[in-house]
């Protein structure tokens, strides 16, 4: 899509569709001939196993509508027949739902990639805003999939998150309704999940198509998070990476068949097997492990409308990354002090996640609380714990991010992706060594 | 490999174990115990133990079905392909003689087609397991009020499976209810129950874990005779109900897991012979 194209026809059929429609053309240069920089490590190899992720979701999905039946009555026991009764049914469904789980996986992983070596930063702006809308997507089509089966878990999960929407002031209740297609989560609101959820892949088809332009416009970031210079800087991308990410899909399809074949239900609950009663809530209603941060942050904030726009906030604040960020040095291998930061992030995305497993009230250290209360909560409490992992959440988006970038003193940066760093840190004239200012 | 994914693997797999073990841990119950051996079906090579199977259909039939449903088994399930009585000589399950012979022990309601009046027949090996009442009030008003759970999927449905299922029916109705609980008319306290007896507690400590539950004690000695001649225990008949639970929950493991073997070997070597060709082609490549 970018830069000269290197196809040639070579047979007259090729000559005669190149001047018509130049589709070969276009799947050569974006699919084979690519120049990629030479230096990508395994990190880049997730965005080949999310778009292959993807497939396997459709495909598997396709066939799994196929026995679905979206009624509040027969829901439960079509996917249990679908386990039972249809053929190679229980792979099927198994590869669909531990799928969404290495979707998400898969996804984390590419978002951290991004956020060490700096790929979000410009020219690549409009690719990881792309990137947020596949991930909120993402989110929204798990949140539904996962009401299908309409366990107890889906049913009371639906319940929790659509009357997140009712704490909105005075629309609130009617967009409720209105979503529900009723007065509570029913029948309607479980069709039209469905429908939804059949839908939304192929919206998310469709922003990875944009998602992978917008690639392909600047080309890849690379692990030195310097520009490419010249064409010795690159390989095509067909045998290189098509082999290398080859590799990485085979080893991630090894981690993902070993839940598939040998714990199915171990990301599961498993009140999810105890058919949709809205009569009896379950004790500690948590979402798939892939949302637990967000839940996190939801339940951190005692005012219920404060903790919704605080959930969202914690999705829209990644829209504008690019420009919080103020280092004009992508990669983080020669952001030392950024690195530490980052590290700190993971963790507390780790910590959010398990206060978003953990009831609100249970303490933290030993098993009884302190007696210590700090404003609402007990200060040994899940609650204070989830309290400090957000503030850490936001504060390193909208204050470590942009402050850092100002004040810290980068290592040196390569020229390009060819040439090692010029000279040792130790060795380097003053002013090589202090310039964030640079471009990488 | 490089270092760096090999540590990030790690890591995510050491962030997922927590997450899910701190999920689990959850409940206020003892912890469920799986009889001494463990279970024979269990890991990536488990297979079941027919003869266990069909004790365990046994303890089923006999207790059990008395007041839980299974609705979503059909007779035809206890003669396919993994099932408890499946025969070789009968691929389709549906003539497999001996299901239908057990089919026909059980009356099941259809409509009389020339009079459309309801009437009772023996089952087939199409028909599904029959409840034992015809609707949910009618089981709460014939249980003092709780509602016996349907069996199919409970073996899914509860932290611990089929150890689960074993220590509370094998194990935690013997336990000794402890000094200083008062245990409601018409309960049964057993320590491997989810529940909160703290109300009911006035012993000193922390209350005991465990909870009330409605059911009584299931099983006695003797209380099914086992056509094989195993001695009839309680937690015999515990193990082997567990184990024809674990079992109607998900009928195809066994092929599941087999068709995963030969999954994961070829996924290994393709993985090998990836790998040596990524190697092959990069090795001029100066990276």
């Amino acid at each position: 899509m970018s830069g000269h194209s290197t196809y040639e026809p070579k047979t007259g059929f090729e000559r005669w569709l190149d001047t018509r429609l130049p589709i070969i053309r276009f799947m050569n240069d974006t699919a084979l001939d690519f120049p990629t920089p030479k230096n990508l490590n395994y990190w880049w190899t997730f965005g080949g196993i999310l778009a292959l992720m993807l497939g396997i979701q459709i495909v598997t999905g396709i066939v799994l509508a196929m026995h679905y039946v979206p009624h509040v009555d027969y829901a439960f026991n079509s996917v249990e027949r679908i386990r039972r009764d249809v053929n190679y049914g229980w792979l099927i469904q198994f590869m669909h739902a531990n799928g969404a789980s290495m979707f998400f996986l898969a996804v984390y992983v590419h978002i951290f990639r991004n956020l060490y070596y700096g790929s979000y930063k410009a020219p690549r702006e409009v690719l990881w805003i792309l990137g947020c809308v596949i991930y909120l997507l993402m989110i929204i089509t798990a949140f539904m999939g996962y009401v299908l089966p309409w366990g107890q878990m889906s049913f009371h999960g639906a319940v929790v998150i659509t009357n997140l929407i009712g704490a909105l002031p005075v629309v609130g209740k009617s967009i409720t309704t209105w979503l529900w297609g009723g007065f509570a989560v029913d029948d309607p609101t479980l069709n039209r999940f469905f429908s939804l959820h059949y839908l939304m892949p192929f919206v998310i088809a469709g922003v990875v198509i944009l998602h992978i332009w917008a690639l392909h416009v600047p080309g890849n970031n690379n692990p030195k998070g310097v520009d490419v210079k010249s064409k010795a800087d690159t390989v095509p991308f067909q045998p290189y990476y098509t082999v290398k990410d080859g590799f990485a899909i085979c080893v991630f399809l090894l981690m993902y068949a070993t839940f598939v074949f040998y714990m199915p239900d171990a990301l599961g609950d498993a009140i999810n097997y105890v058919k949709a009663n809205p009569l009896v809530t379950p004790q500690h209603i948590v979402p798939e492990w892939y949302l637990l941060p967000f839940y996190a942050i939801l339940r951190a904030v005692p005012n219920k409308l404060m903790g919704v726009i605080l959930m969202f906030a914690a999705i829209a604040v990644l829209f504008i990354l690019p420009w919080l960020d103020t280092s004009k040095v992508r990669s983080m291998r020669y952001r030392p002090t950024a690195r530490l930061y980052l590290g700190i992030f993971f963790l507390a995305c780790l910590v959010l996640g398990f206060c978003g497993a953990n009831p609100p009230d249970q303490p933290i250290l030993g098993h009884e609380p302190s007696g210590f209360m700090l404003l609402d909560a007990d200060i040994n409490s899940i609650v204070w714990l989830s309290r400090i992992g957000a503030l850490y959440y936001f504060a390193y988006f909208l204050l470590v991010m942009p402050i850092l970038g100002l004040t810290e003193t980068p290592l040196p940066v390569p020229e390009g992706i060819s040439e090692p760093v010029l000279s040792h840190p130790a060795a380097a004239p003053t002013g090589a060594a202090a310039a964030p200012e640079k471009r990488g | 490999m490089s270092k760096m994914l090999r540590k990030g693997l790690a890591l995510a797999a050491l962030g997922l174990a927590l997450i899910g073990g701190q999920a689990m841990a959850a409940s206020e119950a003892d912890e469920p115990r799986a009889p001494s051996g463990g279970w024979n079906f269990d890991g990536p090579f488990g297979k079941f133990d027919m003869a266990q199977l069909q004790r365990g259909y046994k303890v089923y039939r006999e207790v059990c079905s008395a007041c839980h449903a299974m609705d979503l088994m059909y007779f035809r399930n206890l003669g396919q392909k993994g099932g408890p009585f499946y025969d070789p000589k009968y691929p389709n399950p549906n003539d497999n003689p001996y299901v239908k012979s057990l089919a026909k022990d059980i009356q099941v309601k259809d409509i009389d087609n020339d009079t459309g009046d309801p009437v009772q027949r023996p089952a087939t090996p199409a028909d599904k397991f029959p409840a034992p009442f015809p609707n949910e009030p009618a089981a709460r008003a014939s249980n003092g009020g709780a509602l016996p759970p349907d069996l199919s999927v409970i073996s899914k449905a509860r932290e611990g499976g089929p150890s689960y299922i074993y220590s509370l029916v094998g194990l935690g109705f013997n336990a000794p209810v402890p000094a200083g609980l008062t245990v409601p008319a018409g309960k049964y306290f057993n320590p491997y129950f989810v529940g909160d007896v703290s109300s009911a507690w006035h012993g000193k400590g922390p209350a005991p874990k465990g909870g009330f539950i409605s059911m009584p004690p299931p099983l006695a000695p003797g209380k099914v005779t086992f056509d094989d001649k195993t001695p009839s225990t309680v937690q015999q008949q515990a193990k082997d109900v567990a184990a024809f639970l674990a079992w109607a929950a998900e009928p195809k493991q066994e092929e599941r897991k087999a068709f995963g073997l030969g999954a994961m070997i070829y996924l290994f070597l393709l993985t090998v012979i990836v790998y040596f060709s990524y190697r092959r082609i990069w090795r001029n490549v100066s990276h």
